[in-house]
Formats: C-alpha cells, sequence, structure tokens
C-alpha cells in the first residue's frame, strides 16, 4: 500500500498553492492594468500579470519534468546542495553590477556636461540617479548578498536549503521587483524616499519576497547539522531581520487607489525625516555593512585556508555593531528642524561606531595571519583584504564626518558622495567581486579562467576609486568653503551658480575614475564568463579552493 | 564557565538569536523616533502653515516624480551663510504637512525652501524650459516638455482624500472643491478665488505658464515653487516659542 502511493506523482501543496496563488495574481493584474489611472502603471500591471503567468507555467512543468520523489536532502551521508538558485542570482549580480556602473557614469557625465540629459523625461538626472543607487545597492548588493547568503548557510550548515519553490521564489521575486523599481524609476514613478523610491505595490511584493527569504534562511539554520550557528550566519540573520524591520517603518503609506501607483507615506515633515534616514542610515548599516560582514567571514577565511582571527572578537563585533548602528541615523539630519538632542545622540553613537567597525576590520584582515604571503600571489584574496582596508577608511572617515561642526561643511557638498563611493566600491565592490572570484568556480566546479585579468581588474578599478574618491574630497571641501566665504566688506564672495562652476573639472575626474571602474568590472565579466564556458576539465578545481567541510 | 561560553546559547538555537537580534536592533530606533510624535518642538503650530492647494500639491508631485529632491534641498540651516543666502532657518512647522518631507540631502543646486516669490513666473518659466538660457553655469536638466504637456488633474479630490486620511486638515468642502480649484488657481483675475483664498490663505492664483489656453504641469510646478517658504510671516514668528 505504501510503496504503491510513493510511486503515485503528486503534487505538493507548495506546488499547487503557489501555482493558484500566482494565477489569481494574474487575474488580478489584468484587473488592474484594465482600470489603471497611467499607463506607466498599466504597464507595471501587466509586467506582473506576464510574470504571474510565467510563474504558473514554470511551477506547473516543472512538476511533470521532476521525478516522483522530492530532492533527497542527503545523498551518501552528504548534504544534497540546492545551488540553482545560488548561481542564477551570481549571474544576475554581475549582469546588474555592469547596468548600475553604466548608469552611474552617464549621470556622472550628466553633472559634467548637461547637454546629455538629452531634453527627455526618461534620461533626466533626476529619474536615472535612483535608477543608478537601486541598482548597485539592491540589485548588484542584493543578488550577492542573496547567492552569497543562501550559498554559506548551505555550507555552513551542512544542510539542503530548506523549501523547493521557495528559493527560487525568493532570487526570481527579487530580480522581479529591480525590474519592476527600474523601470518605474524612468516612467517617472517614486516615492522619493532616498534608497526606498519604490512605490506602494513593488514594496508590498518585496515584502512577501523578503519574508519567504527570511523562512528559507531560518529554515535551512533549523535543519543544519552542525551545533554551532556560524558566524557569517548571524550578520546575515541581523541583515534579513532589520531590512525587514526598516522595510516596513519606512514604507508605511496609503496609496490613492489600488488602481494608482501613487501613495503618501504616513509620516510627515521632521518624523518623516527621522525615520527616512533611521532607514537610510541602516540600509548602509545593515544592507551594505552586516551583510557584506558575512562574506568577510565566511571567504577570506576560506580564500586564506586559516580560521577567523578571534572568535571573542566575532561575538564583540556582531552585537556592538547591531546595536549601535541603529542609533546612528540622525547625522543626516545635523542642523536642521530635528531637535538638537537627537543631533547629539546620532553623532554620539556614531563616533562610539568607529570602534566595532574597526574591530572587525582587524578580526577581517589579522585572519591572514601567517599567511600574509597570499596577498603576493592570490589577486582575489588581495581584492578582499584591500575590501577590507577601505572598510577600515570609510568607517573612520563616516564618524568624523558625523560630528556636527564637520558635518556643517560637508553636509549638501560632494564630499557625502565621495565618502558613499570610498564605501560602495571600496568595500562593497570590492568584496563582492572578490565573493564572486570565489563563488563561480566553486558553484560551476571549475578553475578561474584567469588571474591575471583578475589583477588588471583589481590595478584599473584601484586606479579609478583613487580618482574618484579624491576628486569629490577636493570637490565637495571646496564647495562648502565657497559657500561660507565671506569678502573683507562682510558680503558672500560667492553667488551659488559659481560653486556649480567650480565643479566642472572635478566632476570630469570622477566621471574619468568611474569609467576606469566600470572597465574593471567588465574585464571580470568576461573572465567569469569564460570560466562558467570552459570544457570541463578532466583535474578538478584547485583543491585549495574547493570548499572543505 | 565563562561569559563568552554563555554566548552559545544564541549559536546553539536560532529562534533565541533571532529575538537577541530583534531586540537590539529596536532600541535604537524607539529613542529617537517615538519621542518625536510628542515633544512641543517638533509637533508646533505655526500662524500661517495651511495644506497645499491642489494645484500646489499636483506640482508637489511632478517634483517628486522628477527627482528635484536629489539636487535641492528644501531645509535651511541655522547657520549665518545660508540664513544670509537663502532666508530665515527652515522650522519644523513649515513641513508638518508634507508626505514624504523633501528636505533632501545635496545640495548640486541651492536650496529651494525659500524660493517662493524670489523670481517672476516668466523667470520660472525660462529656467525650467532651458536652465542655461538664464543661468549660464548651471548643470540643471532642461525640463521643456512640462510646459507641453497638460496636467492630469481629474483625479486630485482622490489625493487631498488620502491625506486627510492621514491628518492633514483637508476639510470635506476643500475635497469637494478641489478639481474646480485647480482651474481657479491657475486662472488670472478668476472670479472664484477670492471665495478659494478663505479656504487657502496667502494664495496665489493666476496663470502661471503664460498659456491661458491650457492648464500644463508647468503651471502646477511653478504654482508649488512660488508657494514654498512663504507661509510664515517672519515679522510675526516668535523663535522663543519654540526653542529647538
Amino acid at each position: 500500500m505504501a510503496n504503491a502511493l510513493a510511486h503515485r506523482k503528486t503534487m505538493t501543496i507548495g506546488e499547487g498553492g503557489s501555482a493558484l496563488t500566482f494565477a489569481a495574481l494574474a487575474v488580478l493584474s489584468i484587473v488592474v492594468a484594465a482600470k489603471a489611472y497611467t499607463p506607466e502603471y498599466a504597464f507595471h500591471a501587466y509586467l506582473f500579470s506576464a510574470a504571474s503567468v510565467a510563474a504558473v507555467f514554470a511551477i506547473v512543468n516543472r512538476y511533470y519534468e521532476r521525478p516522483v520523489e522530492a530532492p533527497p536532502l542527503t545523498i551518501d551521508g552528504k548534504p544534497n546542495y540546492n545551488m540553482g538558485p545560488v548561481k542564477f542570482s551570481a549571474v544576475a549580480a554581475v549582469f546588474w553590477g555592469i547596468a548600475g556602473f553604466t548608469v552611474g557614469l552617464i549621470i556622472a557625465l550628466q553633472l559634467a556636461f548637461p547637454a546629455l540629459n538629452f531634453d527627455l523625461p526618461w534620461t533626466t538626472f533626476g529619474r536615472l540617479r535612483p535608477l543608478h543607487t537601486s541598482a548597485v545597492i539592491f540589485a548588484f548588493g542584493g543578488n550577492v548578498l542573496i547567492a552569497t547568503s543562501l550559498y554559506v548557510v548551505q555550507r555552513t550548515c551542512r544542510a539542503r536549503l530548506a523549501g523547493d519553490i521557495a528559493p527560487w521564489f525568493v532570487v526570481l521575486g527579487y530580480n522581479f521587483f529591480i525590474v519592476i523599481a527600474a523601470t518605474g524609476y524612468l516612467l517617472g514613478i517614486t516615492q522619493s524616499k532616498e534608497y526606498a523610491e519604490p512605490e506602494w505595490y513593488a514594496d508590498l511584493f518585496l515584502t512577501i519576497v523578503w519574508v519567504v527569504y527570511f523562512l528559507v534562511y531560518l529554515g535551512t539554520i533549523m535543519r543544519r547539522t552542525e551545533p554551532h550557528i556560524y558566524v557569517a550566519n548571524w550578520f546575515y540573520l541581523a541583515f534579513i531581520l532589520t531590512i525587514a524591520v526598516l522595510h516596513l517603518g519606512n514604507n508605511a503609506a496609503v496609496p490613492i487607489s489600488l488602481f494608482s501607483p501613487k501613495s503618501y507615506i504616513v509620516w510627515s515633515g521632521v518624523q518623516d525625516a527621522m525615520v527616512q534616514w533611521w532607514y537610510g542610515h541602516n540600509a548602509v548599516g545593515f544592507f551594505l555593512t552586516a551583510g557584506f560582514l558575512g562574506i568577510m567571514y565566511y571567504f577570506i577565511p576560506k580564500r586564506c585556508d586559516r580560521p577567523v582571527y578571534s572568535y571573542r572578537l566575532s561575538i564583540i563585533h556582531f552585537w556592538s555593531l547591531i546595536f549601535l548602528y541603529i542609533w546612528a541615523g540622525p547625522h543626516h539630519l545635523h542642523y536642521t528642524a530635528l531637535p538638537d538632542w537627537a543631533q547629539t545622540l546620532g553623532m554620539t553613537f556614531s563616533v562610539m561606531l568607529w570602534m566595532p567597525s574597526w574591530g572587525g576590520m582587524i578580526n577581517g584582515i589579522m585572519t591572514l595571519s601567517g599567511a600574509w604571503d597570499k596577498l603576493r600571489t592570490d589577486p582575489v584574496l588581495r581584492m578582499m583584504v584591500v575590501s577590507v582596508a577601505f572598510y577600515g577608511m570609510s568607517t573612520f572617515e563616516g564618524p568624523m564626518m558625523s560630528v556636527k561642526i564637520v558635518n556643517s561643511l560637508s553636509h549638501y557638498t560632494d564630499w557625502t558622495i565621495g565618502h558613499v563611493h570610498s564605501g560602495a566600491l571600496g568595500w562593497v565592490g570590492y568584496i563582492s567581486f572578490g565573493a564572486l572570484y570565489c563563488l563561480v568556480p566553486w558553484l560551476w566546479n571549475r578553475p578561474l579562467y584567469s588571474l591575471k585579468l583578475v589583477n588588471w581588474h583589481f590595478w584599473i578599478s584601484t586606479i579609478g576609486i583613487v580618482l574618484y574618491i579624491s576628486a569629490m574630497w577636493v570637490s565637495g571641501i571646496l564647495q562648502g568653503l565657497m559657500w561660507r566665504a565671506y569678502t573683507s566688506l562682510g558680503f558672500l564672495e560667492y553667488s551659488f551658480v559659481e560653486t556649480v562652476e567650480a565643479m566642472h573639472p572635478f566632476y570630469v575626474i570622477r566621471a574619468l575614475g568611474g569609467a576606469l571602474f566600470l572597465i574593471g568590472a567588465l574585464l571580470m565579466a568576461f573572465n567569469l564568463w569564460k570560466t562558467v564556458n570552459a570544457a570541463v576539465s578532466a583535474a578538478p578545481a584547485d583543491l585549495k579552493l574547493a570548499p572543505a567541510e | 564557565m565563562s561569559l563568552w561560553s554563555r554566548h552559545a546559547i544564541f549559536e546553539k538555537n536560532s529562534i533565541v538569536l533571532v529575538i537577541g537580534i530583534l531586540i537590539v536592533i529596536a532600541i535604537g530606533g524607539l529613542v529617537e523616533i517615538v519621542p518625536l510624535f510628542y515633544l512641543k518642538n517638533t509637533i508646533e503650530k505655526v500662524d500661517g502653515v495651511r495644506p497645499y492647494t491642489p494645484l500646489e500639491l499636483a506640482g508637489r508631485n511632478i517634483y517628486v516624480r522628477e527627482g528635484c529632491y536629489l539636487c535641492h534641498s528644501q531645509m535651511i540651516r541655522p547657520l549665518r551663510d545660508e540664513v544670509e543666502r537663502y532666508g530665515h532657518y527652515s522650522l519644523a512647522a513649515e513641513s508638518m504637512y508634507d508626505k514624504p518631507f523633501q528636505w533632501g540631502s545635496k545640495r548640486t543646486g541651492p536650496d529651494l525652501a525659500r524660493i517662493g516669490g524670489k523670481y517672476s513666473d516668466e523667470w520660472h518659466r525660462d529656467h525650467l524650459k532651458a536652465p542655461r538660457s538664464v543661468v549660464p553655469g548651471s548643470v540643471m536638466p532642461d525640463y521643456s516638455w512640462l510646459a507641453e504637456t497638460n496636467l492630469d488633474f481629474v483625479r486630485i479630490a482622490d489625493d487631498l482624500k488620502a491625506q486627510s486620511l492621514l491628518g492633514v486638515p483637508y476639510t470635506a468642502e476643500m475635497i469637494a472643491n478641489a478639481t474646480a480649484d485647480v482651474v481657479t488657481q491657475s486662472t488670472t483675475d478668476s472670479p472664484d478665488a477670492v471665495d478659494m483664498a478663505k479656504r487657502y490663505p496667502k494664495l496665489n492664483a493666476r496663470d502661471f505658464d503664460g498659456n491661458p489656453a491650457r492648464i500644463t504641469e508647468a503651471d502646477a510646478l511653478i504654482a508649488y515653487l512660488q508657494m514654498l517658504g512663504t507661509q510664515v510671516d517672519f515679522k510675526l514668528y516668535d523663535d522663543k516659542a519654540n526653542i529647538r
């Protein structure tokens, strides 16, 4: 009896339920598209319905093609890892990275040569800038985080990813959200909250994707066959949880109608400003820092084949970092209508944050103890170590800029942009590139095509970063000083537009730096492409690179 | 058993770890955000501050749509050079109906918190169409299509309704008249302007875009820019009342 049942193929509740849900979403989307107030919104509704129909087809087709039994959790006592979604996210990360860096280069050139706005609504700086920030932070960074976290959690827990359709829903749903967000910006759909520009319906969809991501992640941890949860997973977990809390708090909004893309934020004025920068700074703290520290804690020890420098330091690093970061938001609102006590709290905690940040940097860099020679021979490891060094530099610069008197000069200027990019290009970019150079050979089980190209990537983009951040230091401080310059008679010395004109040479240098960074990323894409498409080698990949358990 | 080994409870129980993280990250946000809804200087009411007219709100939505906040702040800091360059420092009350706020974080262009009334409508018209025709060194994009695009305001009452749901004091009368008020405010010498000014004091009502035949997006955006920072009369404002 049991035997007979085992051989009959039945649709699981997950398959049937998600197919039905997507079918319902497809119908709802078509109704919304038909009654939409604006053509832009109708376009998004049609995208939703097309994606839902594709999802139903994919789920049903997968059901017909799959074997009767669900994939085993272990094969011959070894975990049967689910790396399909990881591979997808890794490829998506490279794609979105190139796209995001390219848009960044375009808007950098627009500031130097405004004719490049082309007098069209869809190509103005105001619409392309959110496209750039979202593409690099959420599309590139987000896919790197999803790919590495789903890889690391399986490896360090020695368990197959929880869920069957769920992990695929996470990676595909997340990337669909990116498409909705990106096309929305170009069409003028935005709620104007920096780094949280997508409108209510995209936010709602992302919430569902994110909850599933959390459940997949937690479910995999619960399946672990290792007694301890490895430190990288603490950071990934803090990243997933906190981003969920921030996303819900900052995007609380009431749409005008189901048929309109427009919504109004629940908060207003000074409260909204505080909520926005509570979100905004912790998008830096938890998306761009905690998540990528998870990468640091797994990939650097793996790559240099040494244990993490100090276990106790990682405990202190983790709890103090997540506790202190949350307080730092008000340093974006110095001298504004936000009460002084809140500004002072924000400044104080930002300065304190310097300590856990450098504790983490020390823990990352000192992991190389006894393996320093590898910096000479392994450009991938060098990239990751330089990334941690950039992390140390920008987490010193940040607390310094959060001091009110420094901020009175730096705020509203390019210094902020330079600071962000030393963290984004140096820290987030390099640790991501390093992780991708490790991950792609591991996932496809092939050696990396060329270490020499990695070396080129490293040096070209390092020159790019240095040009970028030094141009922004000069332009930012110069503009801040020009704004507050007085003549001997006590008049303001410069009109505003004179300070804009003074920025031109630095904007050109910045664009050049950005172009070099993009060239480096293109070299990486080529290198990884050649790696994946190489003929399967008879010899296994370099054993030192294979993740040992 | 040292204190360090106690940490194992987080490393061995995923739910304990999740709860620990949630508690640790909740504290800072709660301390900094919750009081702002109760403190006098963040919920101050200042004479003159009123909700946006339907036309100004439509203009504000265009400001948001085009991402103006990415290069223009609307927050004058109490620093000598800023007060001399832009005017009185910004008050919390002046953005109390801003959903979302538009304080901005970067000044690629100048602050706009008190741009209202500083330039003529003609100047704004020319400047939006081709910024370098009036400010040669500007790096602002051209927004020439704004004056060529009709304003979509048939459902503007829905916007007011949504905002009133969130506490903006739009009355039933304001909501009922929303569409008509757009026409009134964008018409020079409209007979209904007197009546509308009772609902919205300090009303600027005229044809803003120089084209009386149409109500364009430029009408709305210029109406919004021309009212920015003009609501509070600083000759009468008592800056000791809400010391921050």
